[in-house]
């Protein structure tokens, strides 16, 4: 609805969702009425400090957990009030994670960390290996499947991460964070692996409290206080292939 | 995810703490080999008791003075004993009856030039040797009219003939018990323990001349064998009738089968209370896994996250967890199954004392082994799953 060539349908969206923790005795309204909807092909991000909500907004559209009042959408069914067990199984079909620390299984290769969601899947095991290497050579891993995550820089970490994610074809992958452990050149690289995925058709979410990161995505939804403050398009897209360009002074441009 | 994928990952994770799991294991290994050799020795010496016992037959009842009670023997009970004419009694009495023989035991040292040796004295009858199928190894029984007459003959067990007479053939010597000179006339081939201690180390005499050696007039007990072990019933209720009117209430008479019921009931007790002692040790190997997979639960709980973020359900934790405690403990009970039976077996071959490992204790020892996996596990294993993945990827 914010650009014209995205006319896509709405994957998820939210109504009236609030969130109530209750930590002692005190009651802390983490949200408080958030309408968003995401549609597919869209990269959208979630942006605001810490303490606003923004990570319980996360946790929600990720199905990790259930708002105290309103609904969650997702492919057009509500999902706001299902059991623990069949939102995992929903996160398995439509949902990609990636976290800021990474979350790879330690003493497990990079084929097997991308292989996790389809084991949950109940996918054959020579599919799976079949799926987790192409989703691997998606983001330029091919030739690092057997390494294990403590023999694979922070990027490499982040990007079978993403591999992971996208390989039971989720409706949407959501970063949480991403470029937060990383230093500038390798957060930059993961960008450029996001928005080259957006620019193939996939539905990304940044969650982010910086400014720069956010402006990655088509739009930003800024959230203060457990409520969206404003939800807008970004005027001064950010293109990470083009920030690695101007990073490596002009020389060699990096895939 | 099926139970082959479970079990990966739980073999995966255990391989990754290699020490860890293998000083896991050790409780199961050292509890289940315990609860083998322990049972495989009661079981061992149970055998040997009744095998013994068996040996002489089913068709033998043993006739005892006094009220037979669990715990105090019937021959030692006071009151009236039994004489050579009780003997006869139930000689004249009792239909069916194949042999009937005394019964007087006692303690005699036995001398053959400059050996000597400290043997029980067992004072029998002309049948005895047929009623106990003692098996000769030379030589002959004593004869009905040596017992009437107390002649001073005597045959050997193979352990007294070894000592006394290396290497020698013993019929036609001459040995001297407690002072008094006997003529050897048979020796026995080798019997084994029994039930009155070892019958190798015994001499047989007659009952005659032992009541005349030792100066006493009465016998200890009367053993008497029927003629078919289908009328065993009837035969013992004949001799009760025929013993009642000078005894009363006073004497015992039991079958082969209810002296093996009754030793075996003891036998089985003790081999229970070892098999007890040794679970124990089986429950302690419990505590011990349920205790490392409460501390790999909660070093794990970020894995849990990230595997409950990526779709896995409760039943995926949970049966992962327990999987990995149940293959700690059944792979303990494997490697302590090897250990017990090896231990049995070396005991068996090192030492006098019996082992019997059966297929009945190994299997009930690994599934011991597998329900102490399944309980101690369960609970670490339902904390895991019930983890709330948001907490658990926080955790650091």
């Amino acid at each position: 609805m914010n650009r014209p060539d995205n006319d896509g349908r709405v994957v998820l969206e939210t109504r009236g969702v609030t969130k109530t923790y209750r930590l002692e005795d005190v009651e802390v309204n983490a949200l408080q009425g958030v309408d968003v909807s995401i549609r597919q092909g869209e990269m959208v991000s979630i942006m605001g400090p810490s303490g606003s909500g923004k990570s319980t907004l996360m946790h929600i559209v990720g199905l990790l957990d259930r708002p105290t009042s309103g609904q969650v959408i997702l492919e057009g069914d509500d999902v706001s009030s299902l059991l623990p067990n069949e939102l995992s199984a929903l996160r398995n079909r439509y949902i990609g994670f990636v976290f800021q620390a990474f979350n790879l299984l330690s003493r497990t290769s990079a084929l097997a960390n991308v292989e996790l969601p389809l084991v949950y899947a109940g996918v054959g095991a020579a599919e799976r290996t079949r799926r987790a290497r192409e989703s691997l050579e998606r983001v330029g891993l091919g030739d690092r499947l057997g390494h294990y995550p403590s023999q694979l820089s922070g990027g490499q970490q982040q990007r079978v991460a993403i591999a992971r994610a996208l390989v039971n074809s989720p409706s949407i992958v959501l970063a949480d964070e991403p470029t937060g452990n990383l230093d500038s050149r390798s957060g930059i690289e993961v960008m450029t692996v996001l928005q080259d995925l957006h620019a193939q058709g996939i539905t990304v979410v940044l969650v982010t409290h910086d400014d720069r990161v956010a402006s990655h995505a088509e739009r930003i939804i800024s959230v203060f206080d457990g409520r969206v403050r404003e939800d807008a398009p970004v005027a001064q897209r950010v293109m990470a292939a083009a920030e690695l360009a101007e990073l490596d002074g002009g020389e060699v441009r990096r895939p | 995810m099926n139970l082959v994928e479970s079990f990966r990952i739980a073999m995966r994770a255990l391989a990754a703490n290699k020490a860890r799991s293998l000083l896991t294991m050790l409780g199961v290994i050292i509890g289940v080999a315990a609860v083998i050799l322990l049972v495989g020795i009661g079981t061992g010496v149970s055998d040997q008791v009744t095998g013994s016992l068996e040996g002489l037959g089913s068709n033998l009842l043993f006739v005892m003075p006094g009220q037979y009670e669990a715990g105090t023997g019937g021959a030692n009970a006071p009151g009236r004993r039994f004489t050579l004419d009780d003997l006869e009694t139930i000689q004249r009495k009792v239909d069916g009856v194949a042999g009937a023989a005394p019964v007087l035991t006692a303690g005699a040292t036995v001398k053959a030039g400059n050996r000597s040796m400290r043997v029980m004295v067992a004072g029998g009858g002309e049948q005895g040797a047929d009623v106990f199928a003692n098996e000769l190894a030379g030589g002959r029984h004593y004869r009905r009219g040596e017992v009437q007459a107390a002649s001073h003959v005597i045959a050997l067990g193979s352990r007294v003939t070894e000592t006394l007479f290396p290497n020698q053939d013993p019929v036609g010597k001459q040995v001297t018990l407690n002072g008094q000179r006997f003529t050897v006339i048979g020796h026995y081939a080798s019997m084994g323990g029994g039930l009155g201690g070892d019958q190798d180390s015994q001499v047989y005499i007659p009952v005659t001349t032992a009541q005349k050696l030792f100066n006493i007039n009465y016998i200890d007990a009367i053993v008497v064998k029927a003629a078919d072990p289908d009328d065993i019933d009837v035969v013992r209720g004949d001799i009760i009738r025929a013993l009642k009117p000078s005894f009363g209430e006073e004497f015992t008479v039991l079958s082969q089968e209810q002296t093996l019921g009754i030793l075996s009931d003891l036998l089985g007790m003790l081999t229970y209370m070892l098999a007890g002692i040794a679970g124990i040790s089986l429950l302690v190997g419990g505590i011990g896994i349920m205790n490392i997979m409460l501390v790999s639960v909660s070093e794990r709980t970020r894995e849990i996250g990230i595997r409950k973020a990526v779709g896995a359900r409760t039943y995926d934790i949970l049966s992962q967890f327990v999987i990995e405690a149940v293959a700690l403990s059944m792979l303990g009970g494997v490697l302590g199954i090897a250990v017990g039976w090896g231990g049995a077996s070396a005991i068996e071959r090192f030492s006098p004392v019996p082992t019997n490992v059966t297929i009945g204790a190994v299997s009930m020892s690994f599934f011991f082994a597998f329900a102490v996996g399944v309980f101690f596990g369960v609970y670490p294993a339902w904390k895991a799953s019930r983890l709330d993945p948001i907490e658990a990827l926080r955790y650091e």
